[in-house]
């Protein structure tokens, strides 16, 4: 029985009444298994959860009205910020929408070190979704692993591109610069290792009872819910529904690599966390194909009114230079029009709308954002579950809310 | 019957990764004890900015502004002055020279576009990363914080130049 206060819209309802059985909590924003600054506002009876509302907007930063303020090249960078996990994969969203637009034809060698560097990236953000997720439910060494195996990533762009959590390292028309020298070996050495950190994973958490008990059964979201709910990534996968943009809408060359799509039908937690273990294997056979591809080349398209020419042309040459001075203090035209480009991000679907009317500046950038829309099913997925297994959905769905609030 | 065997899965997966994270214990430790030990830096990393000056000590940069139209965040700002002594005099390698060079750390965000974008390779990242102070107007760099010749390396970081620092800093597990 709950106590309504009239003329208040529905979530002012007050339902917290001593009479009542049920009871509001307010898990978040500082709450640890939230995975950053969610609140959720749960009405529980006795344990089992009534209703859940996620709040969010706590990490707002009006990134996408700052695009408009900036050059189309110096947007690149707030991208790295949106999920941070991922930013590789961000700059490849943003980059291949602007491309799309000015029409850029990109050198085999740069799409290679791209799909290289995301696969890579994907591995590390999977890393730090199996700590959280296995600390949330209760295994604390596996964060350790995980995250000794992450830096090790991080190294690798670390060397690549000279930051490790915001690189930067695509820009439109190629990349910032090419691999450094020895990266392949030390992409060998990883590479060589990585499959027995994965096993350490599964004999910690797949093998183990208890996380089973924890994770099967719950979170339940079937196909058709999980589709009208507009899950993408991992989390649709998990319920069954087969659908990567690697594979159904291929870029940057992913339609020449030799990958499986992980697939489970549970619809719960495990399946999902089953899915994300598989995808470890799947990303690193890429990476290794990639590193097989790799043949000198350029790593610049070949478009000089947009891609800084080379360091030694443009002290050296009178047109590189004033094209060099152009770029960077004016920017460059992109042609009137608007693109949606999608991909495959480490969490779903991350598409990025860029609209032009022609200036050195974007009149709009919209991100879909894979958690933002992710998120929205929680309190489908919750509805019904006891309140210990909010944390193991919320680890579920792999959010990040910079993405999430942008 | 159910709860028995519930609790021998239980304890073996216990078992299980108890004798994983043993088993660690004689491996090398790939946590890096700073700041007793220093910190291994890719030779790209980008840390504090470097002015750079030429053999003669005099200094690169020739205020071209390109850097500030750069930077994404807007945090450097500069003054450009004439200098119209000889050569040999002279505080730049050019007449023009930046008579006030800031960078405001409370905003740089270290993207690297100021060294892309810079024509004389007069500012580059350096690889000072222990930038914290107390007030928030110590964050303002200025030329004299910045340049080469005033900066010096704190040892708290080392830089993987050789083939060989590069493995050294990748361990073996």
């Amino acid at each position: 029985m709950s106590v309504s206060t009239q003329n208040l819209p529905p979530q002012f309802e007050v339902v917290d009444s001593p009479l009542d059985s049920q009871m509001t909590i307010s898990m978040g924003p500082q709450h640890p298994s939230t995975h950053g600054v969610l609140r959720l506002e749960l009405v529980l009876d006795g344990e089992s959860v009534v209703k859940c509302t996620p709040d969010i907007g706590y990490l707002h930063t009006g990134m996408e009205k700052l695009f408009e303020y900036k050059k189309y090249q110096q947007g690149i960078v707030i991208t790295d910020r949106m999920d941070y996990l991922n930013p590789l994969g961000n700059n490849l969203a943003y980059v291949m929408a602007v491309e799309k637009l000015l029409g850029l034809e990109i050198p085999e060698r740069a799409q290679t070190i791209r799909v290289l560097m995301c696969e890579l990236q994907r591995i590390a953000s999977h890393m730090v979704w199996l700590g959280t997720h296995a600390l949330d439910i209760g295994a604390m060494t596996v964060f350790f692993y995980c995250f000794r195996e992450r830096e090790k990533i991080l190294n690798l762009i670390e060397a690549a591109s000279g930051g490790r959590l915001t690189p930067s390292y695509f820009r439109i028309g190629g990349l910032m610069m090419d691999l450094p020298a020895g990266f392949e070996r030390r992409l060998k050495q990883f590479t060589d290792n990585f499959p027995d950190a994965v096993d350490t994973f599964n004999t910690l958490l797949t093998g183990n009872t208890i996380f089973q008990k924890r994770t099967q059964n719950v979170g339940i979201i079937s196909p058709e819910d999980a589709i009208d709910w507009g899950l993408t990534g991992p989390s649709l996968r998990g319920s069954g529904v087969a659908l990567d943009i690697r594979r159904a809408n291929p870029y940057t060359g992913y339609e020449n690599y030799d990958f499986e799509i992980p697939v489970e039908g549970d619809c719960d937690v495990w399946s999902r966390y089953l899915v994300r273990m598989r995808e470890l294997g799947e990303s690193l056979k890429i990476v290794k194909q990639a590193a097989a591809r790799l043949k000198p080349g350029s790593v610049k398209a070949d478009a000089p009114k947009v891609v800084l020419p080379d360091r030694e042309a443009m002290k050296t040459h009178m047109d590189a230079l004033i094209h060099h001075f152009l770029i960077v203090a004016e920017g460059f035209d992109v042609p009137k029009g608007e693109v949606y480009h999608p991909i495959e991000a480490s969490k779903g679907e991350l598409g990025c709308y860029v609209k032009s009317d022609g200036g050195p500046k974007p009149a709009r950038v919209h991100f879909r954002g894979p958690s933002f829309v992710n998120l929205s099913a929680l309190p489908h997925m919750a509805e019904g579950e006891m309140v210990a297994d909010v944390v193991a959905i919320i680890g579920s769905i792999d959010i990040v809310l910079g993405e999430i609030d942008r | 019957m159910s709860i028995i065997s519930d609790i021998i899965d239980s304890t073996k997966a216990i078992i299980k990764g108890m004798s994983i994270t043993l088993a660690q214990i004689p491996k090398e430790k790939w946590t890096v004890q700073y700041p007793d030990d220093p910190v291994t830096l890719q030779p790209r990393y980008r840390g504090q900015h470097l002015l750079h000056v030429d053999e003669l000590g005099r200094e690169k940069c020739v205020a071209c502004f390109l850097c500030a139209a750069a930077c994404p965040s807007d945090c450097i700002y500069i003054i450009a002055d004439d200098d119209p002594r000889p050569e040999e005099e002279r505080i730049g390698v050019d007449e023009r020279y930046a008579k006030i060079y800031n960078i405001d750390y409370g905003r740089c965000i270290f993207c690297g576009y100021c060294v892309e974008a810079c024509p004389k390779d007069a500012i580059t990242h350096g690889y000072n990363f222990e930038l914290s102070v107390y007030t928030r107007a110590d964050l303002l760099k200025t030329k004299d914080d910045l340049l080469i010749t005033k900066q010096k390396q704190s040892p708290n970081y080392r830089v993987a130049f050789s083939d060989e620092d590069v493995d050294s800093e990748y361990k073996e597990i």
